[in-house]
Protein backbone atom coordinates (compact mmCIF):
# COMPACT_ATOMS: atom_id res chain seq x y z
CA UNK A 1 0.00 0.00 0.00
CA UNK A 2 1.31 3.33 -0.81
CA UNK A 3 2.10 6.24 1.31
CA UNK A 4 -1.05 8.57 0.02
CA UNK A 5 -2.84 6.26 2.26
CA UNK A 6 -0.44 5.96 5.38
CA UNK A 7 0.06 9.59 5.40
CA UNK A 8 -2.85 11.10 6.37
CA UNK A 9 -3.63 8.01 8.81
CA UNK A 10 -0.53 8.80 10.74
CA UNK A 11 -1.39 12.35 10.67
CA UNK A 12 -4.76 11.52 12.29
CA UNK A 13 -3.29 9.05 14.50
CA UNK A 14 -1.01 11.63 15.81
CA UNK A 15 -3.80 14.08 16.21
CA UNK A 16 -5.75 11.55 17.92
CA UNK A 17 -2.93 10.83 20.60
CA UNK A 18 -2.13 14.62 20.76
CA UNK A 19 -5.79 15.12 22.25
CA UNK A 20 -5.52 12.35 24.31
CA UNK A 21 -2.06 13.65 26.11
CA UNK A 22 -3.48 16.80 26.57
CA UNK A 23 -6.46 16.14 27.81
CA UNK A 24 -4.83 13.96 30.30
CA UNK A 25 -3.38 16.99 31.70
CA UNK A 26 -5.68 19.34 31.06
CA UNK A 27 -8.78 17.63 32.68
CA UNK A 28 -8.61 17.51 36.95
CA UNK A 29 -8.70 13.76 38.40
CA UNK A 30 -11.58 14.50 39.94
CA UNK A 31 -13.57 15.80 36.64
CA UNK A 32 -16.61 13.50 35.94
CA UNK A 33 -16.01 10.69 37.94
CA UNK A 34 -18.68 11.26 40.16
CA UNK A 35 -22.79 10.14 40.03
CA UNK A 36 -24.44 8.24 36.71
CA UNK A 37 -25.90 11.14 34.87
CA UNK A 38 -23.88 12.71 32.55
CA UNK A 39 -26.87 15.56 32.38
CA UNK A 40 -26.20 16.11 35.95
CA UNK A 41 -23.34 15.20 37.08
CA UNK A 42 -20.83 16.10 34.71
CA UNK A 43 -18.20 18.59 36.89
CA UNK A 44 -15.19 18.71 39.16
CA UNK A 45 -16.08 16.89 42.18
CA UNK A 46 -13.51 18.90 44.35
CA UNK A 47 -15.73 22.27 43.26
CA UNK A 48 -18.20 21.08 46.14
CA UNK A 49 -15.49 21.51 48.86
CA UNK A 50 -14.91 24.64 47.71
CA UNK A 51 -17.90 26.15 47.78
CA UNK A 52 -18.16 24.81 51.38
CA UNK A 53 -14.95 26.40 52.70
CA UNK A 54 -16.51 29.66 51.37
CA UNK A 55 -16.07 32.23 54.09
CA UNK A 56 -19.22 32.66 56.56
CA UNK A 57 -19.77 36.54 57.04
CA UNK A 58 -23.11 36.70 59.30
CA UNK A 59 -22.41 35.07 62.80
CA UNK A 60 -25.83 35.56 64.35
CA UNK A 61 -27.09 36.89 67.46
CA UNK A 62 -25.68 33.86 69.60
CA UNK A 63 -22.50 34.96 69.19
CA UNK A 64 -23.11 38.98 69.83
CA UNK A 65 -24.89 37.95 73.02
CA UNK A 66 -21.82 36.21 74.46
CA UNK A 67 -19.72 39.60 74.55
CA UNK A 68 -22.85 42.34 74.61
CA UNK A 69 -25.31 40.89 77.71
CA UNK A 70 -27.04 44.05 78.11
CA UNK A 71 -27.95 44.89 74.72
CA UNK A 72 -28.48 41.54 73.91
CA UNK A 73 -31.17 41.19 76.98
CA UNK A 74 -32.42 44.74 76.31
CA UNK A 75 -33.23 43.56 72.62
CA UNK A 76 -34.42 40.04 73.50
CA UNK A 77 -37.11 41.41 75.36
CA UNK A 78 -37.98 44.30 72.98
CA UNK A 79 -40.38 44.13 70.10
CA UNK A 80 -37.16 43.99 68.09
CA UNK A 81 -35.92 40.96 69.20
CA UNK A 82 -36.91 39.37 66.17
CA UNK A 83 -34.23 41.23 64.23
CA UNK A 84 -30.91 39.92 63.96
CA UNK A 85 -28.14 42.43 65.71
CA UNK A 86 -26.14 42.05 62.27
CA UNK A 87 -29.33 43.23 60.39
CA UNK A 88 -27.88 47.11 61.30
CA UNK A 89 -24.96 46.48 62.61
CA UNK A 90 -23.12 44.74 59.89
CA UNK A 91 -21.75 41.13 59.69
CA UNK A 92 -19.44 39.97 62.29
CA UNK A 93 -16.98 38.05 60.56
CA UNK A 94 -13.60 39.76 61.73
CA UNK A 95 -14.80 41.50 64.88
CA UNK A 96 -13.21 42.29 67.29
CA UNK A 97 -10.03 40.59 65.99
CA UNK A 98 -9.34 42.40 63.15
CA UNK A 99 -12.58 45.28 62.62
CA UNK A 100 -12.63 46.70 66.46
CA UNK A 101 -15.47 48.51 66.24
CA UNK A 102 -18.63 47.37 63.79
CA UNK A 103 -21.07 49.93 62.06
CA UNK A 104 -23.57 51.69 63.62
CA UNK A 105 -26.16 52.58 61.22
CA UNK A 106 -28.46 55.13 62.81
CA UNK A 107 -29.75 56.49 58.92
CA UNK A 108 -33.50 56.93 58.56
CA UNK A 109 -33.33 54.24 55.71
CA UNK A 110 -32.78 52.03 57.81
CA UNK A 111 -35.64 52.54 60.00
CA UNK A 112 -37.70 53.26 57.40
CA UNK A 113 -37.61 49.42 55.69
CA UNK A 114 -39.97 49.02 58.23
CA UNK A 115 -41.52 51.39 59.43
CA UNK A 116 -42.60 53.61 56.45
CA UNK A 117 -46.17 53.37 56.50
CA UNK A 118 -47.41 51.63 53.02
CA UNK A 119 -51.53 51.01 53.66
CA UNK A 120 -51.01 47.76 51.61
CA UNK A 121 -54.37 45.82 52.76
CA UNK A 122 -53.15 42.25 52.12
CA UNK A 123 -49.69 42.21 53.44
CA UNK A 124 -48.04 41.94 56.94
CA UNK A 125 -46.17 45.51 56.41
CA UNK A 126 -49.76 47.54 56.95
CA UNK A 127 -49.76 45.83 60.86
CA UNK A 128 -46.50 46.92 61.70
CA UNK A 129 -45.84 50.59 63.21
CA UNK A 130 -45.45 53.19 60.44
CA UNK A 131 -44.92 56.65 60.09
CA UNK A 132 -44.32 58.88 56.78
CA UNK A 133 -40.83 59.15 56.59
CA UNK A 134 -41.21 62.58 54.31
CA UNK A 135 -43.27 64.45 56.94
CA UNK A 136 -42.07 62.85 60.23
CA UNK A 137 -39.30 64.66 61.84
CA UNK A 138 -37.84 64.92 58.36
CA UNK A 139 -34.35 65.92 59.18
CA UNK A 140 -33.50 64.21 62.33
CA UNK A 141 -31.91 60.66 62.97
CA UNK A 142 -35.18 58.03 64.88
CA UNK A 143 -32.63 57.05 67.19
CA UNK A 144 -32.02 60.52 68.82
CA UNK A 145 -36.16 60.20 70.26
CA UNK A 146 -36.27 56.04 70.07
CA UNK A 147 -34.22 53.48 71.26
CA UNK A 148 -33.41 50.57 68.74
CA UNK A 149 -32.68 48.32 71.19
CA UNK A 150 -35.86 49.45 73.36
CA UNK A 151 -38.31 50.62 70.97
CA UNK A 152 -41.49 49.51 72.71
CA UNK A 153 -40.25 50.06 76.57
CA UNK A 154 -39.85 53.77 76.04
CA UNK A 155 -43.63 54.41 76.41
CA UNK A 156 -44.18 52.43 79.31
CA UNK B 1 -1.16 -7.16 -0.48
CA UNK B 2 -4.93 -7.08 -1.56
CA UNK B 3 -7.77 -5.31 0.53
CA UNK B 4 -11.54 -5.06 -0.96
CA UNK B 5 -12.96 -2.09 0.11
CA UNK B 6 -15.46 -3.88 1.86
CA UNK B 7 -12.91 -6.19 3.86
CA UNK B 8 -11.34 -2.54 4.67
CA UNK B 9 -14.37 -1.17 6.45
CA UNK B 10 -15.20 -4.18 7.99
CA UNK B 11 -11.96 -4.29 9.74
CA UNK B 12 -11.81 -1.08 10.55
CA UNK B 13 -14.75 -0.96 12.47
CA UNK B 14 -14.02 -4.32 14.31
CA UNK B 15 -10.71 -2.75 15.20
CA UNK B 16 -12.44 1.04 16.34
CA UNK B 17 -15.05 -1.25 18.41
CA UNK B 18 -12.55 -3.66 19.78
CA UNK B 19 -10.38 -0.44 21.43
CA UNK B 20 -12.91 1.46 22.48
CA UNK B 21 -14.45 -1.25 24.67
CA UNK B 22 -12.96 -0.77 27.96
CA UNK B 23 -11.80 -4.03 30.62
CA UNK B 24 -14.41 -2.94 32.76
CA UNK B 25 -17.40 -3.47 30.24
CA UNK B 26 -16.65 -7.05 31.37
CA UNK B 27 -17.15 -6.80 34.80
CA UNK B 28 -20.42 -8.62 36.02
CA UNK B 29 -21.82 -7.07 39.67
CA UNK B 30 -24.12 -9.27 41.70
CA UNK B 31 -27.27 -6.64 42.77
CA UNK B 32 -25.70 -6.22 46.08
CA UNK B 33 -22.50 -4.98 44.93
CA UNK B 34 -24.54 -2.67 42.41
CA UNK B 35 -26.93 -1.36 44.95
CA UNK B 36 -23.46 -0.51 47.51
CA UNK B 37 -21.80 1.69 44.10
CA UNK B 38 -24.65 3.88 44.36
CA UNK B 39 -23.97 6.35 47.42
CA UNK B 40 -27.08 7.08 49.40
CA UNK B 41 -27.23 10.88 49.36
CA UNK B 42 -28.13 12.46 53.07
CA UNK B 43 -30.24 15.09 52.32
CA UNK B 44 -32.93 17.12 49.77
CA UNK B 45 -32.60 21.28 50.37
CA UNK B 46 -35.89 22.88 50.17
CA UNK B 47 -36.19 25.96 51.08
CA UNK B 48 -40.18 28.11 52.15
CA UNK B 49 -41.41 31.37 51.52
CA UNK B 50 -44.14 32.91 53.32
CA UNK B 51 -45.13 35.15 51.00
CA UNK B 52 -48.18 36.04 53.85
CA UNK B 53 -45.52 37.29 56.32
CA UNK B 54 -42.87 39.44 53.91
CA UNK B 55 -42.93 43.19 54.87
CA UNK B 56 -40.48 43.96 51.83
CA UNK B 57 -37.61 45.44 54.19
CA UNK B 58 -35.37 43.59 51.99
CA UNK B 59 -32.73 42.76 54.87
CA UNK B 60 -31.92 39.53 53.27
CA UNK B 61 -30.89 40.52 50.25
CA UNK B 62 -28.81 43.21 51.66
CA UNK B 63 -27.48 40.39 54.12
CA UNK B 64 -26.96 37.63 50.61
CA UNK B 65 -24.89 40.37 48.29
CA UNK B 66 -22.36 40.91 51.69
CA UNK B 67 -22.52 37.14 52.38
CA UNK B 68 -21.86 35.92 49.15
CA UNK B 69 -19.48 38.86 48.36
CA UNK B 70 -21.62 40.23 45.47
CA UNK B 71 -20.98 43.57 44.66
CA UNK B 72 -23.06 45.90 46.42
CA UNK B 73 -24.18 48.74 44.28
CA UNK B 74 -23.74 46.82 41.03
CA UNK B 75 -27.59 45.95 39.56
CA UNK B 76 -27.11 42.01 40.00
CA UNK B 77 -28.50 39.93 43.09
CA UNK B 78 -29.21 36.33 44.20
CA UNK B 79 -32.09 36.95 45.52
CA UNK B 80 -34.50 39.52 45.12
CA UNK B 81 -37.85 41.22 46.56
CA UNK B 82 -40.62 42.30 44.11
CA UNK B 83 -43.57 44.48 44.80
CA UNK B 84 -47.05 43.46 43.34
CA UNK B 85 -49.50 46.60 43.79
CA UNK B 86 -53.14 45.36 42.18
CA UNK B 87 -55.67 48.61 41.59
CA UNK B 88 -58.91 48.79 41.73
CA UNK B 89 -58.75 49.18 37.71
CA UNK B 90 -57.19 45.67 37.22
CA UNK B 91 -54.13 46.74 36.24
CA UNK B 92 -50.77 45.09 38.12
CA UNK B 93 -47.50 47.42 38.96
CA UNK B 94 -44.62 45.57 39.61
CA UNK B 95 -40.98 46.62 40.97
CA UNK B 96 -38.17 45.72 42.89
CA UNK B 97 -36.01 48.39 43.45
CA UNK B 98 -31.99 47.74 43.75
CA UNK B 99 -33.43 43.80 43.79
CA UNK B 100 -35.15 45.34 47.15
CA UNK B 101 -32.05 45.80 48.48
CA UNK B 102 -32.38 49.02 50.68
CA UNK B 103 -36.57 47.96 51.33
CA UNK B 104 -39.35 49.78 50.27
CA UNK B 105 -39.84 52.97 51.53
CA UNK B 106 -41.96 54.85 49.05
CA UNK B 107 -45.38 54.34 48.06
CA UNK B 108 -44.20 55.51 44.47
CA UNK B 109 -43.57 52.50 41.98
CA UNK B 110 -41.10 53.53 38.63
CA UNK B 111 -42.04 57.17 39.86
CA UNK B 112 -45.74 56.68 39.43
CA UNK B 113 -47.90 57.08 42.80
CA UNK B 114 -50.93 54.92 43.78
CA UNK B 115 -53.21 56.45 45.51
CA UNK B 116 -53.99 53.96 48.73
CA UNK B 117 -58.29 54.66 48.13
CA UNK B 118 -57.21 52.75 44.80
CA UNK B 119 -55.24 49.79 45.73
CA UNK B 120 -57.22 46.36 45.74
CA UNK B 121 -54.43 44.22 47.13
CA UNK B 122 -50.45 45.11 47.75
CA UNK B 123 -47.93 42.41 48.81
CA UNK B 124 -44.01 41.03 48.53
CA UNK B 125 -42.61 38.24 46.75
CA UNK B 126 -39.00 37.09 47.33
CA UNK B 127 -37.52 35.22 44.91
CA UNK B 128 -34.49 33.15 44.64
CA UNK B 129 -32.83 30.50 42.61
CA UNK B 130 -35.53 27.47 43.00
CA UNK B 131 -32.50 24.39 42.92
CA UNK B 132 -34.78 22.49 40.49
CA UNK B 133 -34.54 18.92 40.80
CA UNK B 134 -34.47 19.22 36.81
CA UNK B 135 -32.20 22.07 36.13
CA UNK B 136 -32.51 23.45 32.76
CA UNK B 137 -29.12 25.63 33.23
CA UNK B 138 -26.71 22.61 33.94
CA UNK B 139 -28.19 20.74 31.06
CA UNK B 140 -27.41 23.59 29.32
CA UNK B 141 -23.35 24.19 30.25
CA UNK B 142 -21.21 23.10 27.78
CA UNK B 143 -18.29 22.79 30.10
CA UNK B 144 -19.33 20.97 33.05
CA UNK B 145 -19.39 23.72 34.83
CA UNK B 146 -22.76 24.24 36.88
CA UNK B 147 -23.67 20.96 38.52
CA UNK B 148 -26.07 19.51 41.15
CA UNK B 149 -24.27 18.01 44.22
CA UNK B 150 -25.60 15.06 45.86
CA UNK B 151 -28.10 17.04 48.53
CA UNK B 152 -30.02 18.89 45.20
CA UNK B 153 -28.47 22.18 45.40
CA UNK B 154 -27.04 23.55 42.00
CA UNK B 155 -24.24 25.05 42.45
CA UNK B 156 -21.13 26.89 39.56
CA UNK B 157 -18.03 26.54 39.45
CA UNK B 158 -16.26 29.20 39.21
CA UNK B 159 -12.48 28.02 38.03
CA UNK B 160 -14.64 25.86 35.52
CA UNK B 161 -16.50 28.31 34.17
CA UNK B 162 -16.20 30.29 30.70
CA UNK B 163 -18.85 32.85 30.82
CA UNK B 164 -20.33 31.80 27.71
CA UNK B 165 -24.11 32.57 29.19
CA UNK B 166 -26.48 29.87 28.28
CA UNK B 167 -27.42 28.72 31.89
CA UNK B 168 -28.28 32.70 32.36
CA UNK B 169 -30.62 32.49 29.08
CA UNK B 170 -31.56 28.47 29.91
CA UNK B 171 -32.83 29.86 33.62
CA UNK B 172 -36.72 30.14 33.10
CA UNK B 173 -36.84 32.78 36.56
CA UNK B 174 -34.03 34.69 35.26
CA UNK B 175 -31.72 34.25 38.86
CA UNK B 176 -28.16 33.54 36.88
CA UNK B 177 -27.04 36.65 36.39
CA UNK B 178 -23.06 37.83 35.04
CA UNK B 179 -21.12 38.32 37.84
CA UNK B 180 -19.06 41.31 36.69
CA UNK B 181 -15.84 40.49 39.44
CA UNK B 182 -15.26 36.59 38.41
CA UNK B 183 -16.74 37.06 35.24
CA UNK B 184 -18.43 34.22 35.14
CA UNK B 185 -21.92 33.16 36.22
CA UNK B 186 -23.35 33.36 39.04
CA UNK B 187 -26.55 32.31 41.45
CA UNK B 188 -28.11 31.77 44.75
CA UNK B 189 -26.54 28.22 46.26
CA UNK B 190 -29.03 28.63 49.50
CA UNK B 191 -25.49 29.19 51.06
CA UNK B 192 -23.97 26.22 50.61
CA UNK B 193 -21.10 27.03 53.37
CA UNK B 194 -23.66 28.15 55.65
CA UNK B 195 -26.43 24.73 55.12
CA UNK B 196 -23.15 22.50 55.04
CA UNK B 197 -21.56 23.62 58.85
CA UNK B 198 -25.45 23.92 60.10
CA UNK B 199 -25.68 27.21 59.97
CA UNK B 200 -29.35 28.92 58.02
CA UNK B 201 -28.62 30.68 54.77
CA UNK B 202 -28.16 34.46 55.30
CA UNK B 203 -31.62 35.50 53.90
CA UNK B 204 -33.43 33.12 55.87
CA UNK B 205 -31.11 34.31 59.06
CA UNK B 206 -31.37 37.85 58.42
CA UNK B 207 -35.44 38.14 57.72
CA UNK B 208 -37.18 39.07 61.31
CA UNK B 209 -40.92 38.29 59.91
CA UNK B 210 -40.14 34.24 58.93
CA UNK B 211 -40.71 34.46 55.76
CA UNK B 212 -38.29 32.19 54.39
CA UNK B 213 -37.35 28.99 55.75
CA UNK B 214 -35.14 26.39 54.99
CA UNK B 215 -35.67 22.25 55.49
CA UNK B 216 -34.18 19.03 54.54
CA UNK B 217 -36.99 16.83 52.25
CA UNK B 218 -35.74 13.80 53.77
CA UNK B 219 -36.04 14.38 57.35
CA UNK B 220 -39.98 13.72 57.45
CA UNK B 221 -40.21 15.45 61.10
CA UNK B 222 -38.49 18.54 59.46
CA UNK B 223 -40.94 21.25 60.11
CA UNK B 224 -40.65 23.00 56.67
CA UNK B 225 -40.99 19.15 55.29
CA UNK B 226 -43.93 18.75 57.07
CA UNK B 227 -45.55 22.01 56.00
CA UNK B 228 -44.54 21.13 52.16
CA UNK B 229 -46.12 18.07 52.50
CA UNK B 230 -49.19 19.09 54.52
CA UNK B 231 -50.27 22.57 53.40
CA UNK B 232 -51.56 23.99 50.27
CA UNK B 233 -48.05 25.24 48.96
CA UNK B 234 -47.17 26.45 45.07
CA UNK B 235 -43.73 26.63 43.42
CA UNK B 236 -43.33 29.29 40.40
CA UNK B 237 -43.45 28.17 36.28
CA UNK B 238 -44.72 24.58 37.18
CA UNK B 239 -45.52 23.95 33.63
CA UNK B 240 -41.81 23.94 32.85
CA UNK B 241 -41.49 20.72 34.34
CA UNK B 242 -37.81 22.16 36.08
CA UNK B 243 -39.54 20.79 39.79
CA UNK B 244 -38.53 23.36 41.66
CA UNK B 245 -37.30 23.11 45.44
CA UNK B 246 -38.39 26.48 46.51
CA UNK B 247 -42.04 26.44 47.44
CA UNK B 248 -44.26 29.50 48.31
CA UNK B 249 -47.08 29.84 50.84
CA UNK B 250 -49.99 32.09 49.78
CA UNK B 251 -49.00 33.05 45.99
CA UNK B 252 -51.35 34.98 43.97
CA UNK B 253 -51.91 34.19 40.67
CA UNK B 254 -50.66 37.15 39.72
CA UNK B 255 -46.62 36.33 40.47
CA UNK B 256 -44.96 35.14 37.62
Amino acid sequence: MKNHVLRPLWLAIAVVAAVLIAREFLVPEDFGVHGDSFTYNFYRLGNVQEWKDFQVKYQGRERCARCHEEQSENNAASMHAIIQCENCHGPGVDHPKKIKKLLIDGSRELCLRCHQKLAYPSSQRSALPGIDGETHKKKKECRKCHDPHLPDLEDA
Amino acid sequence: MSCSRRDFLKQSVASVAAAAMPAATFVLLTPEEANAMVEESVRRWIFLVDTEKCTGCGLCVKACKIENEIPYDAPVSRTWVERYVVTKDGQTHIDSPNAGRDGFTTGAIRGEEIDPENIEKAFFVPKLCNQCDNPPCVQVCPVGATYQTEDGVVLVDQKWCIGCGYCIMACPYGVRFFNPVTKTAEKCNFCYHRISKGKEAACVQACPFDARRMGDLKDPNDPVTQIVMTERVQVLKDEYGTKPQVFYLGLDEKVR
